[in-house]
């Protein structure tokens, strides 16, 4: 049930063609976007949502539904905005990074279709700043587009007036979260927004803005060409389409591969990535979605169903579809430490929960590491994970709680070895 | 109206009302840190989070949240309790916990909100965050390390005072509040941040370890560094005023105050006059009272006298010399001590009729003449927050750093004949327009023109009153009321050439002006006048006595004794009192009651508190023309109750006039 060549939206993720605009219009990319626009902004906005597709993010909000929330009726004094979040720092991720460097004219004409079906005057492409040379060939690509007139005044031949903007963030990852992302395109500090409003009511200045991944919108030309029907033939209800999995870790290929939604762990392992190093039974653990999801334990992975629901299901998440595998010369303690490290430091410093947290979650994972801990310890840090998730003004509480549940659900009498045996040492 | 249900009582609270102000009409306190109702909603300290169904299933926090028809509101549930624990115990992990030598101790929203809400103990073994000190200049001192990052502050310099200078740096644990670049907040509403800081990391420099609010007497009173009568509250310990905060007051002061009607008080202790002088041979020596008595009646004035007014007096003190200048058959009474003589036959015509809070409403100000943020603070704060509803702000004068914008149209008076097309304009189509006259075009004669634009821009119409003059002195309109006021100003004293002239805490006479005059100056600081004065007479500051004030919006207010003058200072009115017996004449008063009584009879307005009213606008015209300095050339140190005070010279040295104070120099 593998996804078969033809059925590939990124033909050129792998960067074996040029990323230019006439290689691009030569892969089908820009061909006759006109004839999409004219179809109107309902049809297009129907289309998606016919399709099934799900935002690519993370949180996985149906992204026809969210264009439609945009306001109907065109206001001059407050024009829509839709900004694309290209600020990929979720650690695993490295989907958008193939597409921007490889296939930049799928986004552009992405951020075009998307545009027009949700009113909006521009778009605002927010990359990531660590990304220096895919900024490069962003940039590059943006004015291909606009001197051959694709987009700017007068998009396609449309009629319609629609600019591109790329903005170079400053590598915060609290910046990939969308409200923060605002802020910062405004020019402040990055740090999330109340909501409500919702960005579709007031987001760039105070404009109503939806802000997208760059998956989802760069899929979106591909499914008005081909269907809803053929994207939604992919995948299980609910799962829809095809999706970009980056595997890494201790495989023996990691690779970024362009798969159906749904496909079992093992298979996507097996077919794409060389297997598991040292075999399936030296699998310890896999972050199924990037480091903000709870893991899951080797024995359950093989037949977990890469999708939302699938991996939900194990009590983890898809996220971005960031795979990160690790076999038994991991020591997971450390890794979810690590991960520990990486929201403290992360972590924007606006509202208390993850503010003062987020360091002490580390702290106390640190500990645990060398096993300089109470075992009632671990109990209490489940508590203190639990006192950040659901608190806190944006995701980043959760995700920095959930890596941590993950290992105290499954992990726990790891924990407790660590504890007894440091206890053991010092007696002596 | 939405009705929602709060812990199981229906109510109904008004449109636009958060889930917060739902559960405090509820009754049910719900503890905050980062929310104050005079800011925006930051929703960051998650304190105030409650259960809300329709909603997902974790607690929501009630200020930022809408409160919403059919909402079911828990502030009393396991989780609430939960949610409530664990964002205190998040506070505490990180701060020093060091309450005995916090001045904040007994006030502190931290404290009492732990002992409330919290769960008791710490599990926190971790080595806890310091932060270094940062500088925020001579009024404000900071302990870092006990922020919890609620960035009130920040919100205040912003929205407020509108000065963009405290902010957070950094990120995560590692966030710190500070100013730009660490230096000195410069404007002149900073301290109230100290008010607004919930925790102890903001606290006022000048009342460093001084006391502990439980043992301080708090007594109601009124601000007399500027003309807006803020409200306050006198904290005193012994015979001594350690601090003076705001009291809530929406019509005047909101619920902030001036640094200068905050810090000036040190001023209190020093430079006073505990006893009488008298001038023998060119220099004066100390006396006794009754020394001073004969030597005033040995001027014997008969009905040649006149009084001078200052600018800090309380009506009750005019009202007595006003008695005793008439027992002795002159009405010769002037608080405009440096010479303005605009015509005061309509106090609504030098009045601010619009009001402060009404101010916020124009929507097209016209300011003539005042520097608005350093003559009148809290009047600036009006202004900027019309500016932020739509209004359209310009001023005629120099220009100086305002925080509202605003165009600088030029700064000729001439212009008032002929103002520019789109201010006309501006004024003209504006519902609510208003003109503001400062002190500086008082002084230039611009009332006249001021009075002909509101009758030709129609400033008077239904519920609306926009001709506004700005005062710079706490007694220029009580003065104004009980007739301290020639045609010809000052100048018509000085004509008359008076052989006894009692200077009531006047300080900035010109008084080589007076020189054939015997001088009684009746006051309580050592400045100008006391050096030009013949005869000194103690008197009480603003604190030390009773007293009635009138704002410049016509405004009356009353002030309460909060401690006793020094040495043998005496409240105001007994040594009027007393001279009238050395002078041989009666007053027709024997104690307070009797004075405030007298003066209520002939001044009804004074006997009751609130606007005083002073009918309609008279019609104006005439001609205005030249241009002017502003009167105010140095903010914190206006009076001489100010130019005493250690804590506005050091302001004054440090903000206004770029010395280079270094902190390591403390």
């Amino acid at each position: 049930m593998a996804l078969a060549d033809k059925d590939r939206i990124f033909t050129n993720l792998y960067g074996y063609q040029p990323w230019n605009l006439k290689a691009a219009q030569a892969r089908g990319d820009w061909d006759d976007t006109r004839a999409i626009l004219a179809k109107g902004r309902d049809a297009i906005i129907e289309e998606i949502k016919a399709s099934g597709l799900r935002g690519r993010g993370g949180a996985g909000f149906p992204t026809g539904l969210k264009w439609s929330f945009m306001p109907r009726e065109p206001n001059p004094a407050r024009p829509g905005f839709l900004v694309i979040n290209a600020d990929e720092s979720e650690p695993g991720s490295c989907k958008d990074r193939e597409i921007i460097r490889h296939d930049p004219h799928k986004l552009i004409e992405g951020a075009l279709v998307a545009g027009f079906a949700m009113g909006a005057r521009a778009a605002y492409i927010y990359i990531r700043g660590e990304y220096i040379r895919e900024a490069e060939t962003l940039f590059a690509a943006v004015q291909e587009a606009n001197d051959a007139g694709l987009i700017g005044r007068n998009a396609c031949g449309s009629g319609y007036d629609f600019d591109v903007f790329v903005h170079r963030g400053a590598g915060a990852y609290i910046c990939g979260e969308e409200t923060a992302m605002i802020e910062s395109i405004e020019g402040k500090k990055g740090q999330p927004r109340l909501k409500p409003p919702f960005p579709a009511g007031a987001g760039l200045y105070g404009c109503p803005t939806t802000v997208n991944n760059v998956e989802s919108i760069a899929v979106a030309p591909t499914i008005m060409r081909r269907g809803a029907a053929w994207f939604s033939s992919f995948g299980r209800d609910n799962n829809k389409g095809t999706k970009l999995f980056q595997i890494s870790g201790h495989v023996d290929r990691p690779c970024v591969v362009e798969e159906e939604m749904g496909i079992p762990f093992r298979e996507l392992i097996e077919r794409h990535c060389g297997g598991i190093r040292g075999g399936w039974d030296n699998l310890l653990a896999v972050i199924p979605g990037g480091s903000s999801v709870p893991l899951v334990p080797g024995g359950q992975c093989p037949d977990m169903l890469m999708d939302f629901d699938g991996c939900k299901a194990l009590g983890s998440g898809l996220g971005t579809a960031a795979v990160i595998v690790m076999d038994k010369s991991t020591d997971i303690v450390r890794a979810i430490s690590r991960l520990s490290y990486f929201y403290k430091h992360e972590s924007c410093g606006q509202c208390t929960p993850c503010r003062e947290g987020t360091g002490w979650m580390w702290r106390v994972m640190e500990r645990l590491r060398t096993g300089d801990a109470q075992p009632e310890e671990i109990d209490m840090l489940q508590q203190v994970t639990k006192q950040v998730e659901g608190h806190t003004i944006c995701a980043l509480g959760d995700a920095a709680a959930w890596p941590i549940q993950g290992l105290i659900r499954h992990f726990r009498p790891e924990l407790e070895r660590r504890i007894a045996e440091n206890v053991r040492e010092a007696a002596e | 109206m939405p009705k929602v249900t709060v812990d199981g009582v229906e109510i109904e609270v008004p449109q636009g009302a958060t889930v917060l102000q739902a559960c405090e009409l509820a009754g049910k306190e719900i503890p905050r840190f980062c929310y104050h109702e005079r800011l925006s909603i930051a929703g960051n300290c998650r304190m105030c989070l409650v259960e809300v169904a329709p909603g997902p299933p974790k607690p929501q926090a009630s200020c930022a949240l809408p409160a919403a028809e059919g909402q079911t509101i828990r502030t009393d549930s396991e989780m609430v309790k939960k949610a409530r624990e664990g964002a205190m115990e998040f506070l505490l992990i990180n701060h020093p916990l060091d309450c005995p030598i916090c001045d904040q101790g007994g006030e502190c929203d931290l404290q009492d909100q732990a002992m409330a809400y919290g769960r008791g103990a710490s599990r926190y073994d971790e080595n806890k965050r310091a932060v270094t000190e940062k500088y925020m200049g001579p009024l404000i001192k900071t302990t870092m390390t006990r922020c919890i990052h609620c960035t009130r502050c920040v919100r205040f310099s912003e929205e407020i005072a509108g000065v963009d200078e405290i902010g957070a740096l950094y990120r995560g644990e590692n966030m710190q509040i500070t100013t730009y670049l660490e230096k000195a907040a410069r404007h002149e509403m900073s301290a109230n941040v100290i008010d607004l800081c919930p925790v102890g990391a903001l606290t006022s420099r000048p009342y460093a370890f001084e006391a502990r609010p439980w043992e301080l007497k708090k007594t109601l009173g009124i601000d007399v560094s500027d003309a807006c009568g803020a409200n306050i509250r006198v904290d005193s310990r012994g015979r001594e005023v350690l601090r003076v905060l705001p009291r809530v007051n929406d019509d005047v002061n909101e619920e902030w105050i001036s640094d200068k009607g905050r810090f000036q008080i040190d001023g209190l202790t020093r430079r006073r006059l505990d006893r009488p002088w008298i001038r023998r041979d060119g220099k004066l020596v100390a006396a006794s009272w009754d020394e001073a008595f004969a030597a005033v009646a040995a001027v014997r004035p008969g009905a040649s006298v006149a009084a001078i007014a200052g600018d800090l007096l309380d009506c009750e003190t005019m009202f007595a010399a006003k008695k005793l200048v008439g027992a002795l058959g002159s009405n010769l009474l002037e608080g405009r001590q440096t010479g303005m003589d605009y015509d005061t036959s309509s106090l609504a015509a030098v009045n601010f009729n619009s009001t402060f809070a009404g101010i916020e409403t124009a929507d097209a100000i016209l300011i003539v003449g005042s520097n608005v943020r350093r003559e009148a603070p809290l009047v600036n704060v009006r202004l900027r927050k019309a500016v932020r509803k739509g209004a359209r702000v310009f001023l005629i004068g120099p220009e100086w750093a305002t925080t509202f914008g605003g165009e600088f149209l030029g700064d000729d008076l001439s212009l008032l004949g002929k103002l520019p097309g789109h201010v006309a304009e501006a004024l003209a189509q504006a519902e609510r327009p208003a003109v503001i006259i400062g002190g500086a075009a008082l002084a230039r004669g611009a009332l006249g023109a001021g009075l002909g634009l509101a009758s030709w821009f129609k400033l008077v119409r239904e519920g609306w009153n926009g001709f506004n003059v700005l005062h710079l002195a706490a007694a220029r309109m009580g003065g104004l009321m009980l007739g301290y006021a020639q045609p010809g100003g000052i100048a018509d004293l000085i004509a008359a050439r008076p052989k006894l002239l009692l200077a009531l805490g006047a300080d900035e006479v010109d008084y080589a002006r007076f020189a054939d005059s015997t001088v009684v100056y009746i006051g309580h600081h050592g400045d100008k006048g006391a050096h030009a004065a013949d005869i000194v007479l103690p008197a009480s500051a603003y604190t030390e006595k009773a007293g009635t004030y009138v704002n410049t919006e016509g405004r009356v207010q009353f002030a309460e004794k909060a401690v006793f003058a020094p040495g043998d200072a005496r409240e105001d009115w007994t040594i009027l009192r007393a001279l009238a017996d050395a002078l041989g004449v009666p007053v027709g008063f024997d104690s307070f009651e009797e004075l405030r009584a007298a003066m209520v009879a002939e001044v009804p307005a004074l006997g009751v508190e609130g606007l005083a009213g002073y009918g309609a606008l008279p019609a104006g015209g005439g001609w205005a023309e030249g241009t002017f300095a502003y009167p105010v050339k140095d903010f914190y140190l206006t009076n001489p109750i100010a130019r005493s005070s250690p804590t506005m010279q050091r302001c004054s040295a440090e903000l206004l006039h770029g010395e280079d104070f270094a902190e390591a120099a403390e």
